[in-house]
């Protein structure tokens, strides 16, 4: 079946390929050539909306929590599936729930046959750990197919925790000295504030979705602190260029000239990447599941409105172009 | 911006080739690649993610190697005085050290210049550093301290590790495994990976054991009721029996011969009872002393002891002087050939615990493989048509970089013998979302500088100038992002930073290079008046 949706996909691309060398195609525009939408107008809604998610967001942070996983916690996780039609999830809680393991959680993964079961973490050290793996896979038998097991100690946990936070911070502060030398400290400034924002929404979405929060998911808060940057920097770069070329344009003006000129590319690469990422949540399974929805809500949902409603617009709270004399709320004019 | 010199364009367009190329050995089954020559089987590996297999984290118990060192310097200091003839009391293990009393003053001088003795300099590196492996002091009140250095527990523990690793390389290679990875990391860790196994548990049967080896003398003087009852003669200890049902032993603690002087270990069956065996033989210096104390000792019982549980305790009826023996002890075919092999490999310094463990049986690897690759393709063709829509001749000259970027980062990790995981995988389809970026901020650029009033390649040569410094800017933070992620990460998420890194570089490499001198070659050729952009 996949093999001639791909063949014929295939097709498509061999002939719009020749009709498009041809130059027999349109051309598309996704954002019409004289754009010229007011963006640090828009900073007065845009900043309190976002002021009170990442507020919501940290609020959800500390009631809500993550949903750590074992990579953090501890503990054991077993991906199970049944040998013979739909694994029986209330029988196997029933027969794990006898073992006195704690908290245990049966959860139905990736079809009816699969079980994701997980134990949480157990009082006694590394081996404890180990040995409450061996009594699952005891009481369940030979009547699955054990597609994973993973089986992590509390040393271990404590340590992948320190080291993720560590990475992230690292990350940061490595990002803020390479934009601090290439541009001026209230771009590096700006560029951190949009960051940070960033990784306190997507860890707000974390909390509401519940994925689980492991190392897939630091990874993926990396992805979208470099792809969120990646944004900003290119419209930082626009922005640096249009104040040594234009010496006497208002900063809002110069700062909206700037986003909407590389609005079109914005959105473009972002259609792209979307399309990327689509395709490996529907079609890249389970395991990854969790990791590309997270990205898709920061690299797609948060990183765009970053770049273009923060990381801009706050340039002009950093005092970016103050020498020009021009006041902060001064009405735009037409040059 | 576009002008190219005969020799820079043949540079440019032989490096991606060659590049390209390194993946080849990817499409080939691996047993035609062994046949080629040592560079050319340069190839990527597949994460035990993918492939399936066992993944597990070993940490040496330091505290044990500590409390083993500090009982070894109590024995030292009680040989050391008595062989010196001082008289002591109190001697003990106290934190990290040793305290002894010594009984006469007068004898604390000399006392302090014999113990000073058992000190020694640290080696290796650290023994330019005047660092000892015992720090011996007079501690006021006659009493004498030894305090063992954290410099020096480290390096036992380092040491210890060494060890290890050679001892779990040799258990896992009569596993008669493919491949397995056996490395050191971090100061008390092994991390083992052994790719398609299924069912790591003979693994950790293993792995979690010393198998410390012991032949003793049974104690006959008392009964093991009378010694469970508190009665045991000083120069023997109580021990259990391995296998139900829980016996006690009384053991003499002086050891006859020990694992060390095994040189071989087979199963076998016993010829009367068909019950399995371990059947050993002695190297030439263990032959003689077992021959000697089996001669001392005719009609008494001995005692087989393997970490600290007797396995059997039988009578002596003659001398054996052979070297060789069997053990019997309730094996299974199962337990006897594990115990085989770790007589074989040999006993470890000390206990490994597992730490972590992470195991993908086959049908997962199979699966996450195929749902890659589809979802791959899935995602490239989204972007590939969206981008002929979108730019039609410039995109295909977008969808030429961008597929001559995968498979240069799949020569990269080829040449590397990078490991491929899932998240890996990810990561190029991810690449694959952002190489077309480069493409994208180009053409926007050309668009406005002809939007601006510049004539064809006018424009085209100043949106290639313009962008290619804003490519490099943006991509150089991802960059960084993905360093920290390789430095912090393990296992699959490693193979993610290492894609989504690699993809960075040779997305930059085509964008300086490959898509300029395409749309180069397009402006020579054609001397467009206008851009279909």
């Amino acid at each position: 079946m996949t093999h001639w949706v791909l063949i014929g996909l295939g097709i498509l691309i061999a002939v719009l390929t020749v009709v498009s060398a041809l130059g027999l195609l349109p051309s598309l525009r996704i954002v019409p050539d004289d754009t010229h939408f007011d963006f640090t107008q828009f900073r007065r809604i845009s900043f309190p909306i976002s002021a009170a998610l990442s507020i919501l967001a940290i609020v959800l942070f500390f009631t809500h929590g993550l949903n750590l996983g074992i990579d953090f916690r501890g503990g054991s996780l077993l991906e199970v599936r049944s040998k013979s039609g739909p694994a029986d999830i209330a029988g196997m809680r029933a027969t794990l729930a006898k073992l006195e393991l704690g908290e245990v959680q049966l959860q139905q993964f990736g079809g009816p046959e699969g079980v994701l079961i997980r134990v949480a973490e157990q009082p006694g050290g590394d081996a404890a750990q180990q040995e409450a793996a061996n009594k699952v896979k005891a009481a369940i038998g030979d009547s699955v197919e054990y597609r994973r097991v993973e089986v992590v100690g509390p040393r271990v946990s404590g340590e992948f925790l320190a080291v993720g936070m560590l990475g992230l911070m690292l990350a940061i502060v490595s990002i803020l000295i390479y934009l601090w030398f290439r541009f001026e400290w209230q771009f590096a400034l700006g560029a951190m504030i949009a960051n940070v924002h960033d990784i306190v929404l997507t860890i707000g979405f974390m909390s509401i979705s519940q994925v689980d929060f492991d190392l897939t998911s630091i990874a993926a808060l990396l992805t979208i602190l470099g792809y969120s940057l990646n944004d900003t920097v290119v419209i930082y770069d626009r922005i640096r260029e249009m104040l040594r070329r234009y010496k006497k344009m208002p900063m809002p003006q110069l700062l909206n000239e700037s986003i909407n000129s590389t609005l079109s590319r914005s959105i473009i690469t972002h259609v792209t990447v979307t399309l990327a990422l689509l395709a490996l949540l529907l079609f890249g399974g389970p395991a990854i599941h969790s990791f590309t929805a997270v990205m898709m809500f920061g690299v797609v949902l948060v990183g765009t409105y970053t770049s273009i409603f923060i990381a801009a617009p706050i340039l002009i709270y950093l005092g970016v172009g103050t020498i020009r004399g021009d006041q902060v709320d001064e009405p735009k004019k037409k040059p | 911006m576009l002008y190219f010199t005969r020799w820079k364009a043949l540079g440019i367009i032989l490096t991606a080739l060659v590049v390209c190329l390194c993946a080849v050995p990817n499409f080939f089954p691996e047993a035609t690649v062994k046949t080629w020559p040592a560079w050319a089987q340069r190839h990527i590996v597949l994460g035990l993610d993918l492939q399936g297999g066992s993944y597990l984290l070993l940490e040496v118990d330091s505290n044990y190697v500590k409390k083993e060192r500090l009982d070894s310097v109590r024995d030292d200091v009680r040989r050391t005085l008595r062989d010196a003839k001082i008289g002591y009391t109190g001697l003990a293990s106290k934190g990290d050290g040793v305290e002894v009393r010594i009984t006469k003053d007068a004898d604390v001088p000399t006392a302090l210049s014999k113990l000073r003795d058992l000190s020694q300099p640290l080696g290796g590196l650290l023994g330019s550093s005047g660092q000892r492996s015992l720090e011996v002091s007079d501690a006021g009140g006659s009493v004498i301290r030894l305090v063992i250095p954290q410099a020096a527990i480290t390096e036992r523990v380092r040491q210890t590790i060494e060890q290890s690793i050679q001892i779990v390389e040799r258990r896992i290679n009569e596993l008669g495994t493919v491949e397995p990875v056996i490395q050191r990391q971090g100061t008390d860790r092994i991390l083992v990976q052994v790719p398609g196994l299924q069912d790591p548990t003979q693994l950790k049967n293993l792995l979690g054991r010393t198998a410390k080896m012991e032949f003793r003398m049974v104690d006959t003087t008392v009964s093991p009721e009378q010694a469970l009852q508190g009665r045991v003669p000083s120069d023997s200890e109580v021990l259990q029996s391995a296998s139900p049902p829980n016996q006690p032993y009384v053991v003499k603690k002086q050891v006859l011969v020990s694992g060390g002087d095994l040189s071989d270990a087979q199963t076998g069956f016993d010829q009367r009872t068909n019950e399995p065996i371990v059947s050993f033989r002695f190297n030439s210096a263990g032959a003689r002393k077992f021959a000697q104390a089996t001669t001392e000792n005719v009609g008494q019982p001995f005692a087989i002891v393997l970490d600290n549980k007797v396995i059997s305790a039988p009578v002596i009826r003659e001398p054996i002087t052979g070297g060789s023996g069997q053990i019997s002890g309730n094996f299974t075919v199962q337990s006897a050939n594990e115990l085989a092999i770790l007589l074989r490999a040999g006993a470890l310094p000390a206990p490994l615990t597992v730490i972590e463990e992470r195991t993908v049986g086959p049908g997962l690897g199979a699966d996450s493989i195929a749902k890659g690759e589809l979802a791959s393709y899935v995602g490239s063709i989204l972007v590939i048509v969206f981008m002929l829509v979108t730019y039609r001749l410039f995109g295909v000259f977008a969808n030429i970089a961008v597929m001559v970027n995968v498979a240069m980062i799949f020569g990269v990790l080829s040449l590397l013998n990078a490991t491929l995981t899932l998240p890996g995988i990810a990561g190029i389809v991810l690449t694959v979302g952002i190489a077309v970026d480069s493409n994208v901020l180009i053409y926007e650029r050309i668009r406005e500088e002809l939007r601006g009033g510049r004539n064809a390649i006018s424009a085209i040569d100043a949106g290639f100038k313009r962008a290619l410094a804003t490519i490099l800017d943006s991509n150089i933070t991802t960059f960084i992002a993905a360093a920290v992620l390789f430095y912090i990460g393990t296992g699959p998420v490693r193979g993610f930073a290492v894609t989504l890194g690699i993809g960075i570089l040779t997305t930059v490499f085509t964008a300086f290079t490959l898509t300029r001198l395409i749309v180069a070659a397009w402006v020579r050729w054609k001397r467009p008046q206008s851009v279909p952009i």
